[in-house]
């Protein structure tokens, strides 16, 4: 029995070691194409990461990767594509950085208001386009991308103007990004909980807070997911919409309540740098959102999948910063690598599901051979 | 000559059953060759195989005499055969001559596709085998007689001589049935090998020059029609006695529990598609609509179980008027429905089988509680509804999929009767259901009825609507045009009504 438990735990975590493998195997045929030594390369990389500080980094990159995988993920569970969430978040982070440094409240009310209208700028854009889609018939692929195109070369440029710290900017003067958050309204990191099972974190490094924030979103993704008559609806609806909407479930709600919660995950992915700089900067990190959708496939729309996916493309991100200044290859290789395990993933995905079948079709067969003899 | 195909020693498993066992089965050449047998006995298994989309795990296959090694369905055209699904598998949005054409376009220069090409092929195979179909029709607005005829266009088109029909007549009203006889005849005479699959015995024995009966994956026989009776096939099938279904005394009160009044469903242009139904059904009533497909009981339906709006009229369920209710107030109230379409309506087909029968009760105990699922609760259910409907399957985790068609139908059924419902509206109930799980199926409803069950049946099975009925109505173009007692009525009178032939007869 425990061993067919192993077994099948096993198979399911085949494919995405078998996608892992297979990207280091070809990315070492690039590095060595390129005149590199990819084992220096690699051993630069996992002694970088073996270090208690860039772990720090690689856990505070693989917060906003999860939580928006996860965005992507509620999308996906429901058959919806939303490629939005990199508007989503960036339109939530400069909305919440300006209104949080227009208030004034006690601590935990403070960062809660910052939270809530990050999540509520999120969900509103992007239940728009929800919106869109059960009136208008606009496919959400469609309508999400160009409001991440209303937010990135509008909204936000227009803002971060108008919301400029020390007032309008002259023509010749240096952006500075919006007005400062007031430390009350800024989640503190959460070294002291880290340093209780490790060593004291040097080089002022900093892990962040909104690491429990993502790590409860994901309970509560799986939790309403899976054990939940909402969770059961948003699964079966996206499965099946007409036999959905012939067993109760209203399909066009459905869409709308999908993709408002993808988007007021969305909404939070922005929230790691607000919580650590304490204002939305003329140049924020971007890419966080389009990066979210590989990390949702790559862990199969699961928490627990995506929540590893997240750390794998973290690991690769702050790697590709030591190979640069080590020299041991090319920085791009990393992006090669992330490419090339979506790719195999897919792929190993597949080929899992076909064994695990045909070893079922074999056990069968051999409980049917049993079966008479055991009889005569 | 060779027979036009020889099969042997075909074997093939699937998780936790065997679907065919060292299967034999030879058709000649030119004759039509049916295959019997008990929902899951692998029918549809062995004709997917012979089609290529399945591999055999064992076995060897022989067409016109060579041996073949079948791994696609695109080879299995090559050579000359073709199949029509059990489940249609027609693009809804397009129009026939499209679907026709889809994956065998004739080219123009530029890749651009020949639609003149297509259509003269498509008017020529229409002649050469009577029948008949506009071209231009959007599959969405066909009738399942038309459909299922877009299906064999479709296969014929692509040069089939061996055409594989997988139930063919269990959408069909007697009057498509004789059409698609008339059809397949005609075929014969042109030279073309015939394999179909049908539960209705009569059919089988009317059309068939030879019979095949499998059980459990194995062949149990073949046989000549004027050999056997319907019982007799019946019994190899099954391997036993039938079940006889009791005819039962009326158990119908006077308590109304769903009222249809002046109903009315605005269709394209002017005319409604229902029009100006009214009707009540009573605890322990069972009311059967009879009506040839498409002259509004689609829509009747729909408009009941909550899935469109009606213009005017109202429904009323257990006395409270639902007629603008969302579909889950009208479940939770106790309605019931087994959909038309099992795998568009009924099934969510990747997920397990106690996830499906939830669907459409998740809000009810015991498949959840507040807000939270249960899945004891579901897979308790899901248990009793296999052994009570006799699902055949080796256990409630696999995914719906992985069913037979007939088992499919049981499990929708028993889910819907599991959940006691105080009205049942029950649309093609045992459509795809063996002889003898169709007779228990008619004997729960029955049961149902006994204690107080209002149901509103919807068939294309005159003898099940005959057998079931406490009162008939028919639908013809929207309307309800006559009341009968099954009692009193044979299924040619049925029939003649359900065309209209018969009208001014009957009390309307
Ligand atoms: N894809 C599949 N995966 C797993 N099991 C399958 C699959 N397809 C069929 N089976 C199983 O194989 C058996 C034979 O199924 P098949 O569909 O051939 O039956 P059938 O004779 O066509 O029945 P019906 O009259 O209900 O259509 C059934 O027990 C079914 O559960
Ligand atoms: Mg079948």
């Amino acid at each position: 029995m425990t061993d067919r438990l192993s077994h099948r735990v096993l198979l399911a975590s085949a494919a995405p070691v078998a996608a892992v493998v297979i990207a280091v195997v070809l990315s070492s045929i690039v590095l060595l194409i390129s005149g590199s030594n990819p084992l220096a390369a690699y051993w630069d990389m996992v002694e970088h990461a073996s270090k208690l500080e860039t772990q720090v980094d690689i856990f505070n990159r693989a917060t906003p990767l999860y939580l928006s995988g996860v965005a992507a993920a509620i999308g996906f569970r429901m058959n919806l594509f939303n490629i939005g969430v990199e508007g989503q978040y960036l339109l939530a982070f400069i909305v919440a950085a300006h209104l949080g440094a227009q208030v004034e409240l006690p601590s935990v009310l403070h960062v809660a208001f910052i939270l809530v209208v990050a999540m509520a700028v999120g969900g509103a854009f992007s239940g728009a386009a929800g919106v869109l889609k059960v009136t208008r018939g606009v496919n959400e692929v469609i309508s999400t991308i160009m409001l991440n195109a209303v937010v990135i070369s509008g909204l936000a440029a227009w803002w971060i103007v108008e919301w400029q710290a020390g007032g309008e900017i002259s023509a010749t003067g240096g952006r500075v990004g919006t007005e400062p958050i007031a430390d009350s309204g800024l989640l503190p990191d959460i070294n002291g909980l880290l340093e209780l099972f490790t060593r004291e974190v040097g080089q002022g490094k900093k892990l962040t807070g909104v690491l429990i924030v993502a790590l409860a979103v994901g309970i509560v993704y799986h939790v309403i997911l899976n054990r939940t008559v909402f969770g059961f609806d948003l699964r079966a609806s996206g499965a099946n919409p007409t036999a959905s909407h012939v067993g109760g479930i209203p399909p066009k709600r459905m869409v709308v309540i999908a993709m408002t919660l993808s988007g007021t995950v969305a909404g939070l992915v922005g929230m790691t740098e607000l919580m650590d700089t304490g204002y939305y900067p003329s140049n924020p990190i971007s890419l966080l959102g389009f990066t979210g959708i590989a990390v949702a496939l790559l862990g199969r729309n699961h928490p627990a999948g995506v929540a590893v996916a997240a750390l794998v493309f973290a690991f690769l991100d702050v790697s590709s910063g030591i190979l640069q200044i080590s020299g041991a290859a090319s920085r791009e290789i990393v992006e090669i690598m992330k490419g090339v395990i979506i790719l195999t993933a897919v792929i190993a995905y597949e080929v899992v599901r076909r064994i695990r079948e045909r070893e079922e079709a074999a056990a069968a067969a051999a409980a049917m051979a049993a079966g008479p003899a055991a009889d005569s | 000559m060779s027979p036009a195909i020889e099969l042997t020693g075909i074997t093939k498993r699937f998780p936790g059953v065997v679907a065919n066992d060292d299967i034999h089965l030879e058709v000649a050449e030119g004759e039509i060759h049916a295959i019997c047998g008990e929902n899951g006995a692998g029918k549809s298994t062995l004709m997917k195989i012979l089609y290529g989309m399945q591999p055999p795990d064992a076995g060897t296959i022989k067409i016109q005499g060579e041996e073949v090694d079948l791994h696609s369905p695109a080879q299995a055209i090559e050579l000359g055969i073709g199949m029509v699904h059990q489940h249609f598998m027609l693009a809804d949005q397009l129009t026939v001559l499209e679907n026709v054409i889809l994956g065998a376009e004739p080219m123009r220069s530029f890749g651009r596709i020949d639609f003149d090409a297509g259509q003269e092929h498509l008017d020529e195979v229409g002649r050469a085998y009577g029948l008949d179909i506009n071209a231009n029709d959007l599959v969405e607005t066909l009738e399942v007689g038309e459909r299922q005829r877009v299906e064999i266009i479709k296969v014929l088109y692509r040069g089939a001589k061996i055409l594989i029909l997988d139930e063919p007549t269990a959408v069909l009203v007697p009057q498509e049935v004789d059409e698609l006889f008339r059809n397949i005849r005609e075929l014969k005479a042109s030279g073309t090998t015939i394999l179909f699959i049908d539960h209705k015995l009569d059919e089988v024995l009317e059309i068939a020059d030879t019979i095949t009966v499998l059980r459990q994956g194995r062949t149990v026989g073949t046989v000549k029609p004027d050999q056997v009776t319907a019982h007799d096939l019946a019994e190899m099938m099954i391997g036993s006695e039938l079940p006889v279904p009791d005819a039962g005394a009326s158990t119908v009160t006077d308590e109304v529990a769903l009222e249809i009044a002046a109903l009315r469903v605005a269709g394209e242009g002017d005319r409604a598609v229902v029009d100006d139904v009214s009707l009540r059904v009573h605890r322990g009533e069972i009311i059967g609509i009879a009506g040839v497909e498409g002259n509004g009981q689609a829509e009747l339906v729909n408009a009941i179980v909550g899935i469109d709006d009606p213009d005017e009229g109202s429904i009323t369920l257990l006395g409270q008027e639902i007629t603008h209710q969302s579909v889950r107030h009208r479940r939770e109230m106790g309605l019931g429905y087994v959909p038309q379409d099992r795998h568009r309506d009924g099934l969510l087909l990747g997920f397990t089988l106690w996830e499906n029968t939830a669907l459409g009760h998740q809000t009810e105990e015991p498949y959840s509680r507040g807000p939270w699922l249960s899945r004891a609760g579901m897979r308790d259910r899901a248990s009793r509804i296999k052994t009570d409907f006799d699902v055949r399957t080796p256990n409630i985790e696999v995914s719906a999929h992985a069913l037979s068609g007939g088992n499919q139908q049981k499990l929708i059924v028993g889910r819907e009767m599991v959940a006691g419902p105080a009205v049942l509206i029950a649309n093609h109930p045992t459509r795809g259901i063996d002889v003898g799980a169709q007779a228990a199926v008619w004997d729960d409803i029955r049961e149902a009825r006994s204690q107080g069950l209002a149901t509103l049946l919807v068939s294309a099975d005159l003898d099940e609507l005959i057998g079931l009925s406490d009162t008939i109505v028919v639908m013809l173009r929207g309307r309800l045009v006559a009341r009968l007692d099954p009692n009193e009525i044979t299924p040619r009178d049925l029939g003649a009504y359900m065309t209209g032939a018969a009208l001014g007869t009957g009390t309307p």
